[in-house]
């Protein structure tokens, strides 16, 4: 079996100022979201108290609600949660939340119905919060500036410089969409978004890999050809080992349950959008920052260089 | 030319894979019910507790499945949870004072694995149910403890060497020596100097006044002192609840992180944890009367509340504090029919606690009891979090007669009471309090389904993922599906010979690493159908396809490794379990992509000399 038999080589270049575009439009979208709605952070970056709770039957939550008003509780967000028996408690940091104000509560919904089974508790103080947001933002640079160097040294800058853009524009994309459908970010969401960085620019470095390649064995093609070239001969491989890990992304999607939800969810943008921007925001990039064949080859490879027709 | 591996190669590959086996292993053979017996404090953990333990279980009518004895542990495993919870009855009641007896989960590796070190993955608590803690030590405590002790020490130095001075007093952190003349300012100056080196004193010449400020080395150890002394008080703390396998870590500079499997009753826990309550004795003072209110209490006293809320002047000097307390233990007073706690001092505790009696018979002693609890306002919109210490008098006894070493406390509301205090004592006290800013609490059968989800995750994307490339590649689908099943199995071995912890995170990296370890047996499959479309002979595409392929695979797995351990030295809790797994993976996966994979193919195609068809 075999779907991608592609015989000449498609002008991806040809369209790159249509392609840059139209990233570029997303892109300016999801900073606009983070702008205007910002990220709907969990209580991992905010601080408060999590709560989840299993009722034998389906959960009353207008009872819950009235026990937590009885505790004197505000601004606590009471939802069902996956089944109507399972019951997700959310309290913002208010002025006495500390850790034992969860046994409390539990306390008073067991009263209120002995069947309350307590499935997990989360309480992260402010300054916690505060420092996971802050080392988050710091692993996310760090990560970046990893990736730059390795590439610049391997490759040449404007490798190194085109790839991160595109790798950039999947992670503001991907936080552009979770601020946008207020899906909540978690300290797993940043993983996978953290992940997805890594990820993401192993597409381009398939691509620029094969470019090197072409530009050694085709000494007469010019820049675009190549390019175009590299990407058609890659694209297989680039659909199909999306594709896999879609599937595995998928499977922890459907099966993985709630904690894995939104982390799967962050896996599937990213792979999407790495995809397209691996081949329509990286290869463009490079081509407009001016590469050329002399980027690639150092003058002491000159003689290993394959030159079979 | 054909492609073949060298035999080296092939051996080593094989040694690789049964090595792989052989540390997997463990992970499939489930968990013992089992009793953990570990000492506390000075109690020995040997063979003839071996026989105490197996003659109570003898008398009891229980069988053990195996008995074994390990560094200050002592691990008894049964075949089921019923034996193993009337075990844990019958021990605790016999050992109860002197070892701690907690129901754990054993794993059951077989002996003959376990001579080869190989254990399964530790769980993390995400996945068998349990307690996490995040305390943060209040240092600012800690540092204005340690100046009140400077200043106290100051003033009995002084004292004892008879050098008349105003007062000692401690204003904004310095500690101000206010002396009479130029004459003993000299004297006091070369005095503190000499004696207090933990303090910087600057002369105000004329003024005579002498200033001390904690110096920054001091500050230092104090602060590095406060997170020791309570980490191996909470050690303690926690072992008196009897929990089997708790971690208790210094995490950063002032944190410590304690993690409580299996522990259900979080309340007690929090209490037993958080409580940085001691005990003072004092003199009650009775030369001067009691102040009215608004009044300031006489120089060399404090105004304390007893549980009346009645005031009660004691005196500013500490005869005995908590941490010099050996052991305690609660019961019921003979005489009254209380509660009590009785109470066994240190050497220096009962030398001076004996001296003060002696000399003060007739006059009556006070136990102070003092606990640190913090609480949050709102002060103009922000959140303040202010400490509160409750000092509170809970027993005035007139002293009939030198204290030894040992005696007993009365006056307690309850044995609950009693109880708690008497652990508080045994575990010694808090260098500084503690707040737990963090808290994660997953009950068992969350754990359970966590673990049930990922497996079945892990498996549902590994079966579609085999389905399609054997679809696909045919022959080299297999092979890459065998290589992919290869990196599962030398993941786990791996993370189970490092002990990682595995969490569901760490689970999401296993399937995320799976998804992508395709990767590379996508490329070299690719590239042997691009060789092949490009005219060579099946042997010379093999060959092609593992070389060209290899330099991508390297580049493309050095940036995620890159960012795997950006991850790992940057993330929390969570995040870093998925970052290990996910460097590993892409090591193994490295290894199983191009040497078992491409091994597959040399046993499979190498062996034909004129190779005409190959099914990719």
């Amino acid at each position: 079996m075999e779907f991608f038999k592609i015989k000449r080589d498609i002008p991806f270049m040809r369209y790159g100022r249509l392609t840059t575009s139209i990233s570029l439009v997303t892109f300016i979208l999801a900073v606009l979201a983070l702008g205007f709605k910002g990220l709907n952070l969990g209580i991992d970056f905010t601080g408060g108290i999590l709560m989840e709770v299993r009722y034998a039957q389906p959960a009353d939550l207008e009872a819950i609600r009235k026990t937590l008003e009885e505790q004197r509780i505000a601004e606590a967000a009471v939802q069902n949660f996956g089944t109507s028996r399972d019951v997700l408690i959310r309290l913002p940091l208010q002025k006495d939340t500390g850790a034992t104000q969860s046994d409390q509560i539990f306390s008073a919904l067991k009263a209120q119905d002995g069947t309350a089974e307590l499935k997990r508790v989360e309480f992260v103080g402010p300054q916690v919060g505060k420092e996971m947001y802050e080392s988050g933002g710091l692993a996310l640079m760090l990560v970046a500036a990893g990736i730059m160097a390795y590439l610049a040294m391997r490759f040449a800058w404007r490798f190194a410089v085109a790839a991160m853009i595109a790798n950039m524009h999947d992670i503001v994309i991907i936080l552009g969409m979770f601020a946008f459908f207020e899906w909540e970010f978690t300290l797993s969401v940043l993983a996978g978004v953290l992940a997805i960085l890594g990820y993401s620019v192993n597409e381009s470095v398939v691509v620029f890999d094969r470019v090197r390649e072409n530009f050694r064995k085709m000494r007469k093609a010019a820049v675009t050809e190549v390019i175009d070239n590299a990407i058609t001969a890659t694209m297989s491989r680039t659909i199909i080992t999306h594709s896999m890990t879609q599937l595995m992304v998928l499977a922890m999607f459907f099966f993985g349950g709630d904690a894995l939800h939104n982390f799967a969810l962050a896996l599937t943008i990213g792979i999407v959008f790495g995809i397209y921007s691996s081949v329509l925001v990286a290869c463009p990039v490079v081509l407009a920052l001016g590469v050329s064949r002399a980027d690639l080859l150092l003058p002491e490879k000159e003689g290993l260089v394959d030159n079979r027709p | 030319m054909r492609n073949r591996f060298p035999l080296w190669k092939n051996l080593m590959v094989a040694a690789v894979l049964i090595l792989g086996i052989i540390y997997a292993l463990p992970n499939f053979f489930g968990e013992d019910p089992s009793v953990q017996v570990s000492a506390v404090r000075a109690a020995k953990v040997d063979d003839s507790l071996k026989v105490q333990v197996q003659g109570l279980l003898n008398a009891a009518g229980l069988k053990a499945k195996a008995v074994e004895m390990a560094d200050k542990r002592m691990l008894i495993r049964f075949s089921d949870t019923e034996s193993q919870l009337k075990a844990s009855d019958v021990l605790n009641e016999k050992l109860g004072d002197t070892y701690t007896v907690a129901l754990n989960l054993a794993p059951s590796t077989p002996s003959w694995l376990r001579a080869f070190g190989a254990k399964p993955m530790y769980l993390g608590l995400d996945l068998r149910g349990g307690v996490h803690f995040l305390l943060q030590v209040d240092m600012d405590a800690a540092i204005k403890q340690a100046e009140d002790r400077y200043a106290e020490d100051a003033r009995s130095l002084l004292r004892e060497n008879k050098i008349r001075y105003q007062s000692v007093e401690k204003q904004n952190g310095v500690i101000q020596v206010r002396l009479p003349d130029s004459n003993t300012l000299m004297q006091a100056q070369a005095l503190l100097r000499r004696e207090l080196r933990g303090l910087q004193i600057d002369v105000k010449e004329g003024e005579n006044l002498l200033e001390g400020r904690l110096s920054d080395v001091e500050r230092r150890e104090i602060k590095r002192f406060a997170v020791a002394q309570n980490t191996t008080t909470l050690r303690n703390r926690v072992n008196e609840l009897g929990v089997a396998e708790p971690v208790i870590q210094q995490q950063g500079e002032d944190r410590i992180v304690v993690q409580l499997p299996g522990v259900q009753d979080t309340a007690r826990a929090k209490e037993i944890l958080g409580a940085t309550a001691t005990l003072e004795f004092r003199l009650v003072d009775n030369e001067h009367p009691v102040p009215a209110e608004g009044e300031k209490p006489p120089l060399g006293s404090h105004l304390y509340r007893d549980r009346q809320n009645r005031p009660v002047l004691l005196e500013r000097k500490i005869i005995v504090t908590g941490d010099q307390v050996v052991d305690a233990a609660s019961g019921i007073d003979q005489q009254s029919g209380q509660p009590a706690v009785y109470v066994t001092l240190n050497s220096v505790g009962a030398k001076k606690m004996g001296d003060t009696t002696r000399e003060n018979i007739g006059r009556a002693m006070a136990v102070v009891y003092i606990e640190n609890k913090s609480e949050t306002k709102e002060v103009n919109g922000q959140k303040v979090t202010t400490k509160k210490k409750v000092e509170e008098v809970i027993n005035i006894a007139t002293i009939r007669d030198r204290f030894s070493k040992r005696f007993q406390i009365t006056g307690l509301d309850s044995t609950e009471e009693a109880r708690n205090l008497a652990l508080l004592l045994r575990a010694g006290a808090l260098a500084a309090p503690v707040d737990i800013v963090e808290e994660r609490t997953v009950g068992p059968s969350m754990g359970k389904e966590n673990i049930d989800r990922g497996i079945k995750s892990n498996g549902y994307g590994f079966m579609a993922i085999a389905v399609f490339m054997i679809l696909y590649y045919r022959m080299f689908g297999v092979f890459s599906i065998l290589a992919l099943g290869a990196n599962v199995l030398l993941l786990v071995a791996v993370l189970s010979l490092l002990q990682a912890t595995l969490t569901l995170p760490g689970l999401a990296g296993i399937a995320l690493t799976v998804g992508m370890a395709i990767d590379a047996n996508v490329l070299i499959n690719e590239r042997i159908r691009e060789e092949l479309r490009a005219g060579s002979t099946p042997h010379a595409a093999i060959h092609a396809g593992y070389e060209r392929a290899f330099a991508t695979i390297l580049d493309s797995n050095v940036t995620t490794f890159v960012a795997g351990v950006a991850l790992f030295l940057l993330g929390a809790g969570p995040v870093r379990g998925f970052a290990l797994v996910l460097c590993i993976g892409i090591l193994t996966s490295m290894f199983s992509a191009v040497l078992v994979s491409r091994a597959l193919v040399n046993f499979t195609y190498g062996r034909q000399r004129k190779l005409v068809k190959i099914a990719v």
